[in-house]
């Protein structure tokens, strides 16, 4: 084997190793309530070996409920790429529009999910279309402030071919400027579609949907602690993956 | 009035510590099917200039008019060949030439577009790499899709910003070459401008020296009176080449010498 497949390969797992005995060794030494790694895999077997058993609203295999918790993400992320993508592209070729609507962002910015959710529920008296609003509200900002910035930065001699031809102004737009912006872009999608992954726990703790955060939620409040931390590996696992399959398609774009 | 005529032209930058005089009024006249060339040294104003009779940039005081209508903006009747590689790095070879074709002809066949878009890419030899994005091309390829692009639209007025100045000695002849057979073919009207004495005399009609800035100003033409078709081979030994090398160098060094 060669020495860098031995470092890809061997030192994670040592990494691995180590955290699962310091987690051995809390669960042991620190909270007894805190379930071992093994009383954590023998009390959650069912739910990975079985994903998608349903017995209840409530009890359900660990891949249907993330598959619930996948489609909210999907709709709000949806609805961020429709919202977020014009307006970063509006902002990003309008002088005015930028004046205007810059300071805003830049206030509803940093505002938590947590500070949404009422709000959205106050609106739509649901908590389905609540949990989107406010996925789509916290995980815009990224593909606004990313696609912004790549029309900004488009080298001004690709904006003279395009001033020399007098290009109207969709193709300007078409052949242009999307274009030469698209690597930004992809960068805010896939910033977006982590923030909106880590609102969709938080909102479903909530508002008690099911969902990976709902269980969660659920299982600490019927006192199985054990499946806190499935959920919680099942969270960390399916962001990892949601990022890897988002890094591929931004590499994509960006050899293109 | 004659084809192309530059009065007064004078250009300054201003930043936030200083203001740069680059052209201080610049005058030139051309006649259709002229092909002239523009020499001086690097920082004399050359972009400046190109950009200013290409439209891009507005000039402070001074007039283009060419054939008859002034230069307010960039427009596809200038064809412009920049000086750093400006291809859509998105975009194949062709695509970047249809680009032009397509611009300026709206209202014509598909058909007949992509055959003046393939009959230009095979007059620059690149047939072959046609599906090429830029960024799979060498410099001297890239640089023969610009001319291509260039010619596209086929412009009153090809401008050409030191379009080999980038690329190895050996590429830069064999471009320079390409260049005299495509004239020759086309009788364009150009301008180009560049650092290179030899390749302005093997080129251009008349050679115009930019003075070194601040204020840089065409100092007087030389004519090139080498017979055409040209080749580079003899081309030294000829008294013709001499006389405009030696005219052109000693006003430059000059300028350099009442500089300093
Ligand atoms: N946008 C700008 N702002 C301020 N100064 C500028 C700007 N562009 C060019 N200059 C200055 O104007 C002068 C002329 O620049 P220009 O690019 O026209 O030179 P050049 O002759 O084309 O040089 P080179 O042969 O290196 O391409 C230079 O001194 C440069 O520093
Ligand atoms: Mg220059």
């Amino acid at each position: 084997m060669s020495r860098s497949l031995t470092r890809k390969i061997v030192l994670p797992l040592l990494g691995l190793l180590a955290v699962l005995a310091v987690w051995t060794a809390i669960s042991h030494a620190v909270a007894r309530d805190f379930p071992s790694p093994y009383r954590t895999w023998m009390e959650s077997r069912r739910y990975v070996l079985e994903p998608f058993f349903k017995d209840g609203e409530m009890n359900q295999g660990i891949g249907r409920l993330a598959v619930y918790s996948l489609v909210r993400v999907g709709i709000g992320f949806l609805l961020t790429l429709a919202i977020g993508t014009p307006l970063g592209f509006l902002l990003g070729l309008s002088r005015a529009f930028h004046q205007a609507f810059d300071p805003i962002i830049q206030f509803l910015r940093p505002i938590s999910p947590l500070a949404w959710l009422p709000l959205g529920l106050v609106i739509f008296q649901k908590s389905e279309p609540a949990a989107v609003f406010t996925i789509a509200l916290c995980a815009m900002w990224p593909t606004v402030i990313n696609t912004a910035v790549g029309v900004r930065s488009i080298s001004p001699d690709h904006l003279n071919v395009g001033r020399v031809l007098r290009l109207s102004r969709f193709k300007m737009l078409t052949k242009i400027i999307v274009p030469a912006s698209l690597p930004y872009v992809f960068t805010g999608y896939r910033l977006s579609l982590g923030l909106a992954w880590l609102v969709i726990v938080a909102s479903e703790m909530l508002t008690g949907t099911p969902g990976v955060g709902g269980f969660l939620w659920q299982e600490y409040n019927s006192l199985v602690y054990s499946h806190i931390l499935l959920s919680v590996i099942t969270i960390g696992a399916i962001g990892f993956a949601l990022d890897r399959l988002m890094g591929l398609v931004e590499a994509r774009v960006r050899a293109a | 009035m004659a084809y192309l005529e530059v009065r007064g032209l004078t250009k300054s930058y201003t930043t936030r510590r200083a203001v740069a005089h680059v052209l201080g009024g610049v005058d030139l006249t051309l006649d259709e099917g002229e092909f002239v060339g523009i020499v001086g040294y690097s920082g004399s104003g050359k972009t400046a200039l190109i950009s200013l009779l290409a439209g891009l940039l507005r000039p402070d005081a001074g007039t283009i008019v060419l054939d008859g209508a002034p230069v307010v903006e960039p427009g596809p009747e200038r064809g412009i060949v920049f000086q750093q590689y400006s291809l859509l790095p998105w975009m194949s070879v062709y695509e970047n030439v249809a680009l032009a074709v397509d611009a300026v002809n709206p209202g014509m066949p598909g058909g007949e577009r992509r055959r003046i878009t393939e009959e230009l890419i095979a007059l620059v030899n690149l047939s072959g790499a046609a599906w090429k994005r830029p960024r799979e091309l060498s410099g001297g390829m890239r640089q023969r899709v610009a001319v291509a692009r260039g010619l596209a639209t086929r412009p009153k007025l090809l401008l050409m910003d030191e379009p080999f100045s980038a690329l190895d000695a050996l590429t830069r002849a064999t471009l320079q070459d390409e260049l005299l057979r495509i004239w020759s073919e086309r009788r364009s009207t150009v301008i180009l401008v560049t650092n290179d004495v030899d390749e302005a005399i093997l080129l251009a009609d008349r050679i115009y020296p930019l003075t070194p800035g601040p204020g840089a100003v065409l100092g007087p033409p030389i004519e090139v009176t080498l017979p055409r078709p040209r080749g580079r081979r003899h081309m030294s030994l000829s008294p013709a080449y001499q006389k405009a090398r030696q005219g052109l160098v000693e006003f430059l060094r000059a300028c350099r010498r009442g500089q300093a």
